[in-house]
């Protein structure tokens, strides 16, 4: 069963297109370049044009000297409009990021960091559902199964990420519950160096988990981070969902309830530039009882949606490679210095987002990570990252990983 | 190239990340390192009781033995490093290799180790004092006709260890003959000592659960400290502040020691001119147990100046020169910025470092990859002046005059406070304050050791707590 579709056709792109294993990788990245290059003069004619444009995008072009409308061709053409700058996404209005073709539909606001100052916001309508019902097509049944419930264990707040895991489990069949965790007040404390009360507002999200899971929702599947899936991990294995199941009155199971497979978990969603080869290997090795909960990495922000990645495991070292969902989004392993230039390939660079939905255009954003830059394989014919970490020249700015 | 594993619970784990150690002369790779998470520590520590009772089942005069064999094995023998084997003496190349210590420094720092493992039941005496070790076996018994009881605290003592001061491990290693599992963090430079003293205690027989070694990040170090039950902290005072009030945590920072002339000894000072100097240089000026501060009612400059006299004398030498007296930098921005601190607090009036113009040549000597920093007196004219009570990773010392009568209150917190003086009156004002921690009375250097006496902090009270206990005596009923 599928929630039904709301937003228009135009914009998904079934990943299983390039899924057929007889088609050659070369032919399958050409056929991807030939859309990408379709798709970019769609999506720049849409926020350019006086019908359809995004107001902050036609101020903007009173400045340039090229006319987006007739210059840009083609993906090699986006490097007109320069570097995006992070900053014209603080503060508003808002509603000079709504496309005048999308004026009047239901709008959401998504917002990023805000710890001090002004967060950056985004606009949504549908972006977040079409993204996510794209990534729904590469989860395995098996792990993942049609009609199970989820546990969010993840922000909450104005964030993109609980309405779209909510979509997510809703869209395959199931229902998605969901922690209060404000990101904000955990860097807060971080910067204020009180471990102390950060711990505690930890253990209070995991409590909240631990309530879920014992609470007899047949909860299977899960989206976490890996810091909190260290803890949730932690707590259950020192007997802390049993502790919970006694609290309540309830019976603890037979054989117990001291790991992640125990307590009913058998697919695992999860997010975060912390996800280094070591934790997955840690986490596949030590907390998934080797694999047998299947897990999958994926990064993604507010900006861009979501980037699936290779499978994972002892065969390929752990490593973590992510593959935008293209045309939707691009991501770029570039020069630092010069963001015209692509590093090679297995060669470290910053990583250097490109957005194209309708809902929103955001070209050439340079992320605050790096990664090495991946080659297209099957599944995914066009550039991926991996390694992704924070970028090393912002690394000792920026507090990581809080949740 | 040598690999150091991680090790959990007595057994090696190499890690996908690693970090790799250099050699501060060459750049040479000495090293990798595996890096674990803070997740796979806190899944570890939950072990840890177990492993406790392992330990706790070894009766206390069996653990001694062993913890005396470790120490012969420490200092003697071939043991595991990675996938081959280390001799002792390729442990201080490879320990002065990454630290820029000289290797002189590194074997004085690990006979320290030795002596302290070797001669473990002499260092309880001094942190129980005196008491019957059986207790630790039994939980109780009566000595003197007094009862004894303690109970552990915690379940396993962590350490976050610190890089450039080797003396220090000699504080945790009495952790096992106390029957304390260890966590540890070794400083990102030396994880060379606590792997070789684990391997040692292994194959001493203890227990390999006890035995556990993190080279981690600043997260993987919160989670010892937030994990184990007790721990120590070694660092400056950044990374101690935010423990100050966390009873679990014994922190170990700055020293800020000093020698301290008393009225009756100042006119003196030629006399203990050398015993200062020694205070002040020893073991390349870098513990906590060097004194960094001179106090004196009178003669300030003349000391000053016949400090800086003998130290502008104290030269850069290399790693392997068995009569090197400074330790190098291995990274020399760290050098280049204690050395542009100094500089930028003497531009406040009222100080002068007497050593420059003795030795002629500025305070920062590089060569190569290396630096060093050479000697530094600081007279100050004033307790307030933002020099008098600083510390640094080098032979560093302000000379402050100050009255008698206010020395102990303007001196602040004071690790080790070795104070010239036959004054009775003065004596027994120094008896009663609470900014000395360790206290000498007369020519005694600041960093002489006591083993029979607790050194920074009292491992023993730290680890076991004392408790009422009294026992109903127990009903045979035949047949049970």
């Amino acid at each position: 069963m599928s929630s039904q579709k709301v937003y228009d056709k135009v914009d998904y792109f079934s990943p299983a297109r390039f899924f057929d294993p007889t088609v050659a990788l070369a032919k399958k990245v050409d056929q991807a370049k030939a859309e990408l290059d379709k798709h970019i003069v769609d999506i720049v004619r849409w926020h350019f044009s006086a019908e359809t444009g995004t107001p902050f995008w036609l101020e903007m072009a009173k400045s340039y000297k090229f006319d987006p409308l007739k210059d840009v061709k083609g993906f090699n053409d986006l490097h007109l409009f320069g570097a995006f700058e992070d900053d014209w996404l603080r503060g508003g209005p808002i509603s000079r990021w709504v496309p005048k073709g999308f004026q009047g539909r239901p709008t959401y606001v998504f917002e990023t960091g805000g710890t001090t100052g002004l967060p950056k916001s985004r606009m949504v309508m549908d972006d977040f559902r079409i993204d996510y019902e794209m990534m729904s097509e590469t989860l395995p049944d098996q792990y993942f199964p049609r009609g199970a419930n989820w546990v969010m264990l993840g922000p909450s707040g104005p964030r993109r990420l609980r309405l779209a895991i909510e979509h997510l489990a809703q869209h395959r069949g199931g229902i998605s519950f969901c922690v209060d965790l404000d990101p904000r007040w955990v860097v807060k404390l971080i910067k204020m160096k009180n471990f102390e009360q950060a711990n505690l507002y930890k253990e209070h999200c995991i409590d909240q988990t631990l309530s879920v899971l014992a609470g007899g929702h047949n909860i299977q599947c899960m989206f976490t981070t890996p810091k909190l899936l260290s803890a949730l991990d932690e707590a259950i294995r020192n007997g802390k969902l049993e502790e919970k199941y006694r609290s309540l009155g309830k019976k603890v199971p037979a054989g117990g309830l001291r790991s992640i497979k125990a307590a009913g978990i058998i697919g695992i969603f999860s997010g975060g530039t912390e996800f280094t080869p070591q934790f997955t290997r840690e986490a596949y090795e030590e907390m998934l009882d080797n694999g047998e909960v299947y897990m999958t990495p994926t990064y993604g922000n507010t900006l861009m949606g979501l980037a699936c990645s290779k499978p994972i495991g002892p065969e390929d070292g752990f490593k973590i490679s992510y593959y935008a969902p293209q045309p939707r989004a691009v991501i770029e392993v570039v020069e630092p210095k010069d963001y015209s230039k692509k590093v090679g390939y297995g060669e470290t660079g910053r990583v250097l987002l490109t957005t194209l939905t309708r809902e929103f255009f955001v070209p050439r954003f340079a992320e605050r990570d790096e990664g090495e830059r991946e080659a297209p394989f099957e599944k995914y014919p066009w550039d991926g990252v991996s390694g992704v970490r924070p970028f090393s020249e912002l690394a000792s700015t920026t507090v990581v990983g809080v949740y | 190239m040598i690999h150091i594993p991680a090790i959990r619970q007595g057994n090696p784990y190499k890690s996908l990340e690693k970090t790799t150690l250099v050699h501060h002369v060459t750049g040479d790779p000495l090293a990798e390192v595996s890096q674990v998470t803070g997740s796979m520590i806190a899944r570890d520590l939950s072990k840890l009781e177990s492993a406790r009772k392992e330990l706790q089942a070894i009766p206390a005069a069996e653990m001694l033995a062993k913890v005396k064999l470790a120490g012969k094995l420490f200092a003697t023998a071939e043991l595991p490093l990675g996938d081959g084997i280390q001799s002792f003496e390729d442990y201080l190349r490879n320990l002065s290799g990454s630290t820029g210590a000289p290797i002189v420094f590194c074997r004085r720092n690990a006979g320290k180790v030795q002596y302290v493992l070797e001669h473990i039941d002499e260092i309880l005496a001094g942190l129980t004092r005196g008491m019957d070790l059986r207790v630790l076996d039994q939980g109780h018994l009566v000595q003197d006709g007094r009862m004894m009881c303690f109970y552990p605290t915690t379940s396993s003592l962590g350490a976050i260890l610190p890089s450039n001061s080797p003396g220090v491990h000699s504080l945790w290693v009495p952790s096992i003959a106390l029957k304390m599992p260890l966590v540890l963090k070794p400083g990102r430079e030396e994880p060379w000592t606590p792997y070789r003293v684990l391997q040692a205690f292994k194959a001493a027989g203890i227990p390999g659960g006890a035995l556990n070694m993190y080279p981690t990040d600043h997260s993987g170090a919160g989670e010892i400290l937030r994990g184990t039950g007790r721990s120590l902290l070694f660092g400056d005072s950044t990374t101690t502040d935010p423990y100050k009030n966390d009873h679990r945590v014994e922190l170990h920072g700055p020293g800020y020691s000093k020698v301290i002339l008393g009225e009756d000894a100042a006119d003196n000072w030629p006399d203990y001119i050398d015993l200062i100097v020694e205070s002040v240089c020893a073991n390349g000026g870098r513990a906590c147990v060097n004194a960094s501060g001179v106090w004196t009612p009178r003669h300030g400059r003349e000391i000053a100046e016949a400090m800086a006299e003998k130290m502008a004398r104290v030269k850069p030498r290399a790693w392997d020169n068995p009569d090197a007296e400074l330790s190098a930098f291995a990274n020399p921005d760290i050098a280049d910025r204690i050395s542009g601190m100094i500089d930028g607090l003497l531009a406040n009036p009222g100080a002068e470092d007497l050593v420059l113009k003795h030795r002629g040549t500025p305070r920062l000597y590089k060569e190569g990859r290396c630096a060093w920093l050479q000697p530094s007196v600081v007279l100050c004219d004033s307790h307030q002046h933002p020099l008098a009570n600083k510390e640094f990773l080098f032979p560093y010392a302000s000379v402050v005059e100050a009255d008698q009568d206010e020395i102990l209150e303007l001196i602040g917190p004071t690790l080790v406070a070795s104070v010239i003086t036959e004054d009775v009156g003065f004596i027994e004002k120094l008896l009663s304050c609470r900014n000395i921690d360790r206290l000498n009375v007369g020519p005694l250097r600041t960093n002489i050791l006591m083993w029979d006496q607790p050194h920074e902090g009292n491992l023993f009270t730290h680890l076991y707590k004392q408790r009422a206990f009294a026992q109903a005596p127990l009903k045979r009923h035949a047949g049970v």
